[in-house]
């Protein structure tokens, strides 16, 4: 153990990922907000034990009952269940599963393509930055809720469909970014040492320059998170998500808002777990970005 | 003043460029999806002369390029084509709509201008008491939350539980349209007629707050650092040791030289409102151009698609233009060509 103590003690680069480590635990926002992620991810793996109903099982002669704390409430549905007697909590439990779905690869898949775009276009300059910038002008001047209906429109409904849409839209929100920091980044003393040592120019590009952007990196996927989810829930919204029998937060505020005045708590009770969880991606990005990149701290 | 011509100059050539990207993009977009239009307008039972007649009418039988040329030589005529599944002239509809857009995304431009400029006037003025740690939690939540799960959450509280303001619509359906123009709020405050106000005012709060609370948060957030940036400055200083009170101070000397960056980012994001209007109009079956251009995607309405993606194109351009050129008025530096 000592050993191991002093070697992380003399070559830096472990202490330095501890540091991070320790200074994201220092930040509340990382904690609450992973917490309740982590708490998300859990619900969603365990939605079959955890959910109390089938989340599709109609009953109309227990429709529309109100949830916990009102007259007519049964204690089987502790949320109240919707016009068809199907349970809210469960159909709120399974709701999760799409919603951590699509924000998990869309971000993934928008930072994959803006991270390339960007740092091509950071590092390279000239003809390909004018091109990816003219590229990201364009698209910036659609509005994104227009453009992602557009999409998934034209690919027609479904969960490969919204995860498409956002990633065609959102990786400008990565490319704009990486490109700033790469252009930054490639002033840097250490890629001059890495160019006169004779490294080739992707080797600097990859090996050097994609891990000082990381950290930024980090925290936008993070953000952006909680974009997808909130794109996917207005698909749903619109009716351009999921198939009706696949329970979504979206589709349960669309459903709810038809019977609003009848059963208020379908609408408010995927409202609410939208809310939170828009509120976690958000936060939990945002202590990221104070943890990891001392740039953003200004 | 020649810098700045040659700036405008350079601007609006660089805006004609993305505004015909955009439309080269719509225009892709639409010829590469599945399914035809014409099929789906004309029914099952139609002929196959029947089909062919409409594809020629609405140019579809022609190669790619040629589509796009008649499309585009169309436009610049101030021919949009006609829509599809509403059977109108689409340059009429969009005047129709876009005037209740405007008066949405101006009056919530307006709001969040107000309240984030006072929001961040009384959190600069309380900085370093616990109560600047409650005026940055309300700014976070404002930040985080955006205008779609904020006008679903009106719905709910001021709609249903609540009910104090109308859920839909533009105003009260009871009262007839005695408007010569489509901007009712203006032409209605205009003429006196302060009851119809009143009620084109009630339908448009919810829509207004949606949109206009996180562009609201954006402005606290910059406009609060760069108060406390000034009110770090010699200046500020000297007029502290004059005596001056402190909320002169802020809103007398440090905002004066805050405001400026806080302006430019407000514009861009602006855009940003702008976009949102198109799912906010829907939830409040508020009859803008963004409500229209979702039933129209719906309804693969191909030249109403066209005709507001060009309009939301260009809304968007004037904005980003107007921002530009307002930054090179206001920077001396800017404008000698610094």
């Amino acid at each position: 153990m000592a050993d191991s103590a002093t070697i992380i003690a003399t070559t830096g680069a472990p202490s330095r990922g501890r540091r991070r480590l320790q200074a994201l635990a220092r930040q509340p926002k990382v904690v609450w907000g992973g917490g309740f992620i982590l708490f998300l991810v859990v619900v969603a793996l365990a939605a079959p034990l955890i959910a109390p109903h089938d989340p599709l099982a109609q009953d109309l002669m227990s429709g529309t009952l109100p949830p916990l704390g009102f007259a007519d409430y049964d204690p089987g549905f502790l949320l109240g269940t919707d016009d068809l007697g199907r349970d809210v909590l469960s159909r709120l439990i399974y709701g999760t599963r799409i919603a951590l779905t699509v924000a998990f690869v869309a971000a993934t898949l928008a930072a994959l393509v803006g991270t390339l775009l960007g740092l091509l276009a950071g590092y390279f300059r000239g003809v390909t930055d004018t091109v990816v910038s003219r590229l990201i002008e364009i698209w910036m001047a659609f509005p994104p809720v227009l453009l992602s209906i557009l999409v998934v429109a034209i690919m027609g409904s479904g969960v490969t469909s919204v995860i498409a849409a956002i990633a065609i839209i959102d990786w400008t929100r990565f490319a704009r970014v990486v490109r700033a920091e790469t252009m930054a980044q490639a002033q840097g003393d250490y890629v001059t040492a890495a160019r006169t040592l004779g490294f080739g120019r992707w080797t600097i590009l990859f090996r050097e320059i994609l891990p000082n952007v990381a950290p930024v990196l980090l925290a936008l996927i993070t953000l952006e998170m909680g974009i997808a989810v909130i794109v996917e829930a207005i698909l749903s919204f619109v009716g351009l998500s999921v198939s009706s029998d696949t329970p979504t937060w979206g589709g349960m505020i669309a459903q709810g808002r038809q019977i609003i005045y009848q059963a208020w708590w379908v609408f408010a009770a995927p409202l609410a777990a939208l809310f939170a969880t828009v509120l976690a991606f958000n936060q939990l990005g945002d202590g990221l970005r104070r943890a990891l990149d001392p740039v953003m701290q200004r | 003043m020649r810098v700045i011509a040659a700036v405008l100059a350079k601007r609006i050539g660089m805006a004609i460029v993305t505004l015909f990207g955009v439309a080269v993009v719509v225009f892709l977009l639409l010829r590469v999806a599945p399914g035809d239009p014409v099929a789906m307008m004309i029914g099952a039972g139609a002929s196959a002369a029947d089909v062919a007649e409409l594809r020629a009418r609405y140019g579809l039988d022609q190669p790619l390029l040629v589509q796009f040329g008649i499309w585009l030589a169309g436009v610049l005529r101030g021919d949009f084509g006609v829509s599809i599944s509403l059977h109108r002239d689409v340059l009429e509809l969009l005047s129709e709509r876009l005037p209740a857009t405007l008066e949405l995304a101006t009056a919530a431009c307006a709001v969040a201008v107000g309240l984030g400029g006072a929001i961040a006037i009384a959190g600069t003025l309380v900085r370093g008491r616990k109560a600047e740690a409650a005026v940055d939690g309300v700014n976070g939540l404002m930040l985080a939350v955006p205008d779609f799960v904020w006008a679903l959450a009106f719905v709910l509280v001021l709609g249903v539980l609540w009910p104090v303001l109308p859920l839909s619509g533009r105003m009260d359906p009871s009262v007839g349209v005695p408007f010569v123009s489509h901007f009712y709020l203006i032409e209605s405050l205009l003429r006196g007629r302060f009851a119809i106000a009143g009620d084109i005012v009630a339908h448009m709060v919810m829509p207004v707050l949606a949109l206009a609370l996180p562009l609201a948060a954006v402005i606290v957030r910059i406009l609060k650092e760069a108060l406390s940036e000034a009110m770090m400055q010699d200046y500020v200083l000297v007029a502290r040791v004059k005596g001056f009170s402190e909320s002169r101070l802020v809103i007398g000397e440090a905002l004066r030289n805050a405001v400026g960056p806080t302006l430019a980012l407000t514009g861009v994001q602006f855009t940003f409102l702008i976009g949102g209007t198109v799912i906010v109009e829907r939830i409040f079956a508020y009859p803008g151009i963004g409500a229209m251009a979702i039933d129209a995607v719906i309804n693969r309405d191909l030249p109403l698609i066209q005709g507001l993606v060009l309009v939301f194109g260009a809304l968007f351009i004037l904005v980003n233009l107007a921002v530009d050129l307002g930054a090179v008025a206001l920077n001396p530096r800017l404008r000698h060509g610094g």
